[in-house]
This record gives structure tokens, sequence and C-alpha cells, in this order.
């Protein structure tokens, strides 16, 4: 489903953030991507979702070499992986509803279509009832999960998310993780970065650690 | 089939009401802009419907050309005095003077400053002379007249002080040419103010772009509220220069008319053609949505989430 092939990413500033990284995930699969600030966490999600390319080596998502998405496709491209941020990048000038709605709106779902998918969506993350409020009524942990809700809402098969669970408390750290895991019940691949290994030893999944921007090898096969 | 393309047009009516209610979220601004664009419209605009006027007028006002129709040396007075009535029956002939020749000498004399040169002619060189005013309005009624004194074995010469029409043709034909200059310089402002209004546009949303993008959004979807924001700024300003012009011109009426009055004149100010006023409308439309599209293009590439 992602397969990188020695993958190097060097930003424009010189900075080598990724050199030599080679890794598979598999149809369904869920992996923790660790590693200390400044691995090259954040680096690595971006090639998948193609916000950044590599400098060198080969990116695979869906069978389809990245380098092969050309501009204007990458907005197709994308709509099949659903991501998930840290700073959940919700729209505060419209409802919860609109906001989970976004990507089914972009992909002219039909009203009908888009209501349904919304609430179920927004369901599967325990706020339904709140749709029309605006996401700053809601506290950070839900708001992480409207951001979830928007994520899976078109379904995709691949979601990556960036240290989605960095400003919540342990508890509400766990519950967001619990709901990635049944995302991954049901068959979406799941790639989530974080640091957080305290919370991660509550978990028994694959952890692919990063480090230097090379995957360090102990940690692979976990 | 249908369904689909229903749907097609429930998302653009989305996308125009949408773009509304946003121009109405900030009504300040917006109306700063709508009124400059108004009044970029409107200035070319109205000078075109005041240019229209003029040359109704000035076509009315071929009406007071008279024509000299010198006649030949061996036409007696008598027989002149009898074209001059004969003529005077005609339907498009208002009047008839006759000027008998010894009459056109002294005046000649008086003010032509040859007075000693022409004493010193044994004979009176000048014909019997009839002034004819045409009665008709239009040129071709006009022209008509003219050729048919033309053909009177009688005349000579028929003599049309026409330069002062011709003037004042040309006059409006330069002043034509100089509206046509400024509809295009205007048609320019509307489409870099529009075009400026949509960049302040796309850089106070520019998070949400990058939300948009990042969740999978085409460029084409990106562009279509900024597009349809343009053309709301274009028909509104469109409109509002409809409604300028057309109080203008009702303020101008009742003046227009006691003036027309006072000379004698019927005439009446015309305002907006139901025509003009949809072009109106529809140029507001179509530079508007130019000057979005020039700011989309130009500006939305850039915006790359990070
Ligand atoms: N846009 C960028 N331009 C230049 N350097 C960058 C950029 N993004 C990240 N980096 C650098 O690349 C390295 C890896 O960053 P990142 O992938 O964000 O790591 P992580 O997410 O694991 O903290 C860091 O040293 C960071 O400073
Ligand atoms: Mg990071």
């Amino acid at each position: 489903m992602i397969r990188f092939e020695n993958v190097h990413k060097r930003y424009p500033s010189g900075r080598d953030a990724l050199s030599g990284v080679s890794f598979e995930m598999q149809a369904g699969e869920m992996a923790f991507l660790t590693g200390p600030s400044g691995a090259g966490k954040s680096t690595l999600l971006k090639l998948i979702a193609l916000i950044e390319r590599p400098t060198r080596g080969t990116v695979l998502v869906h069978n389809q070499n990245t380098s092969r998405v050309r501009r204007r496709q990458i907005p197709y491209f994308r709509r099949r992986i659903g991501i998930v941020f840290q700073d959940h990048k919700l729209l505060n000038d419209r409802t919860i509803f609109d906001n989970v709605a976004l990507p089914l709106v972009i992909s002219a779902l039909r009203r009908r279509d888009i209501e349904r998918r919304v609430r179920a969506a927004l369901d599967q993350v325990g706020l339904l009832g709140r749709e029309m409020n605006s996401p700053l009524t809601l506290s950070a942990g839900e708001q992480q999960r409207v951001g979830i809700a928007r994520a899976v809402a078109s379904r995709p098969d691949i979601v990556i998310a960036d240290e989605p669970t960095g400003n919540l408390d342990p508890a509400l750290s766990l519950e967001i993780m619990q709901l990635f895991e049944r995302f991954n019940d049901v068959g979406v691949t799941m790639l989530i970065a974080t640091h957080d290994l305290e919370l991660l030893d509550r978990l028994d999944h694959r952890r692919l650690r990063i480090d230097g921007g090379k995957i360090a090898k102990a940690a692979t096969d976990v | 089939m249908f369904r689909r393309t229903s749907h097609y047009f429930s998302l653009h009516a989305q996308n125009f009401l949408g773009a509304f209610g946003r121009l109405l979220r900030q009504p300040v601004g917006s109306a700063m802009t709508i009124i400059v664009i108004a009044i970029a419209l409107a200035l070319p605009a109205g000078l075109r419907v005041l240019l229209n006027n003029f040359e109704t007028l000035s076509g009315s006002w071929a009406g007071a050309i008279d024509f000299s129709v010198y006649l030949t040396m061996e036409v007696e007075e008598s027989r002149a005095r009898e074209l001059a009535v004969a003529l005077e029956r005609r339907d498009d002939v208002l009047q008839v003077v006759f000027v008998p020749r010894d009459a056109a000498l002294e005046e000649f004399q008086s003010y032509s400053g040859f007075g000693a040169a022409l004493d010193a002619l044994d004979e009176n060189p000048l014909p019997h002379a009839l002034v004819v005013r045409p009665a008709g309005d239009s040129r071709e009624q006009i022209e008509a007249l003219a050729a048919d004194l033309i053909e009177l074995t009688e005349t000579e010469l028929v003599q049309v002080d026409t330069a002062w029409v011709e003037r004042m043709r040309s006059m409006l034909l330069l002043v034509a040419r100089i509206v046509d200059l400024a509809t295009v310089l205007l048609a320019l402002a509307v489409v870099l103010v529009i075009g400026n209004t949509i960049r302040l546009e796309i850089n106070n949303r520019r998070t949400e772009i990058e939300v948009v993008k990042l969740v999978g959004g085409s460029d084409a979807f990106i562009r279509r509220p900024f597009l349809y924001m343009g053309l709301c700024y274009g028909l509104s300003g469109g409109l509002l220069a409809m409604l300028t012009i057309v109080a203008s011109l009702f303020t101008l009426t009742g003046p227009v008319r006691s003036l027309a009055g006072l000379y004698g004149s019927s005439f009446e100010l015309r305002g907006l053609t139901p025509e003009q006023a949809l072009l109106l409308l529809g140029a507001g439309a179509v530079l508007g949505w130019a000057g979005a599209g020039v700011a989309t293009a130009r500006h939305l590439r850039a915006i790359e989430p990070t």
C-alpha cells in the first residue's frame, strides 16, 4: 500500500531530512512512526501526501509511483488519503458539519449522500448532534475528533496522522489511538507519527523508528 | 443526465449565493469596491447616453440649413418670383425668400470690402437668388430637396451652408472616439479593481485554501468561489451604475425640457434603453469574472500547503 525505496529528502535550505529510507506497509496494516523531534517523521508523511517530493528514491502509494503524479493530478491523488494534523486544521468560520463535509463537497457528492456520510463519520468519533456548532465550541480532544471525522468521511483506504495527540492529555490521547484502531479494524491502512512512547507501550502495533533521517533497524520488526 | 445537470447547476447556485453572502459579511468594504466599480462603469455609459442625445439633436439641427439658390442670368425677376411661390408650396419647403440681384449687390458692396471694385463694373454681375429653408428634419429629405433644386432649369448654382453642421458632426465623432477610449481604460480599471479585491480576499483565506488543497480540492474547485465573488462585484457595480445613470437622467429631464422649450424645440432627453441597461449589467459581470480570473490565475497557484 505504501512503499519507500531508498528515499532521500533534502530541503532547499540544504538540510537533509531523510537520507535513505526504505520500508513497506501492507494494505490494512497499522504502524507508528516514532523518533525524536526533528527526526524526519513529518517529512516522511508529507512525501506520502505529495506535500513534498523526494530528492532521490521512490515513493509508491496505492502501487503508484508518486513521481509520476503531475501537479494537476495531486488533488485526485489526495482524495484517496485521509490526513490528520496535530493542529487539526479545522475552519473555524464554518460549522462542524461543513468541516467534515469538505472532502465530500470537493468530490461533488449529492447533498443527500454528503449528509449521510457526515453523520456516519461524526457518529464514529462520538460527536453526532453537534454538527451545527462551530469547532470553537469544542474541547481540544473533540476538535481533533472532528479532524479525524473529516479525514475518514470520504472513506480513504489510507489515513496518515502527524502527532495527532501532541496537544492532548494521556487519557484523551489513548481514546484517539483507540479510535484509529477501530478504523484500522475495518481495513484502513494507518500510519501515525508520534513521539509519545509511553502511549505506544499500551498499544500493540508495528513501529517504524526513524532517527537522523534513517529507519533504525532494531525497531522495524517490533 | 438531467439529475446530473441539475446537480451541477445547484453547485453553481450555491457558489453564487455563497459569494453574495461573503460580500454582505463585510458590507462597508464591499460597498466601497462596488461604488468604485459603479463609477467606472457609469462614466462611459453615461457619456454614451449623452452622446446619443447630442447626435439626435444635431440631426434635427440639420433642418436649420438654408439653401441659397442662384438663378441663371437670363431669369427675369417675374419668373424668379413665380418660382419662389411655386417652391414654397412644396411640403418639404418651409419658406422661400426672394433676393433680387440689386439688393444682393448692395449688400455685397457694403459687407465685402470690394465696394470700389464693384463700382468700376458697368453691370451688376449678380443673379437673382432664392433662399430656401427646408421643412424636413432628416438628412435624406434635405438631400432630396437639394437634388430637386439643382435640377431646375433656372438654377445656376445651389449653395448649402453645411460647414458648421459638418464641423459639429466631426466634433461629435471625435468625442465619440474619446468616449471609446475612456470606455476601454475604465473597463481595464474595473478589471484591476476587482482583481485587487480578489487578491486581498485570497490572502485573507490563505489557510482555508491550504486546507482545501490538503483534502483534495482541485484548482477549479478553489477558483470557483473567487470567480463568483468577482461576478458578484461586477454585477452589483453594473446595477449601481445603471441606477446612477437613470437617476441622473431623471434629474436632467426637467431642465432640458424647459431649455428646449425656450428654443421652441420639443427635444426630449432619451434614457437608457433596456438593451443598454442589459449591456451595462453584462459588461459588469464579464469584467468582474475577468478580474477574478486574472487574480486567481496569478495568486492561487502560489499557495501550497507545507
Ligand atoms: N520546510 C522545511 N525547510 C527546511 N528544513 C525543514 C523543513 N521542514 C523540516 N525541515 C527540517 O528537516 C528535519 C526533519 O523535520 P521533520 O520532518 O519536521 O521532523 P519531525 O517531524 O520528526 O520532528 C528537521 O531538521 C527540520 O528542521
Ligand atoms: Mg513533525
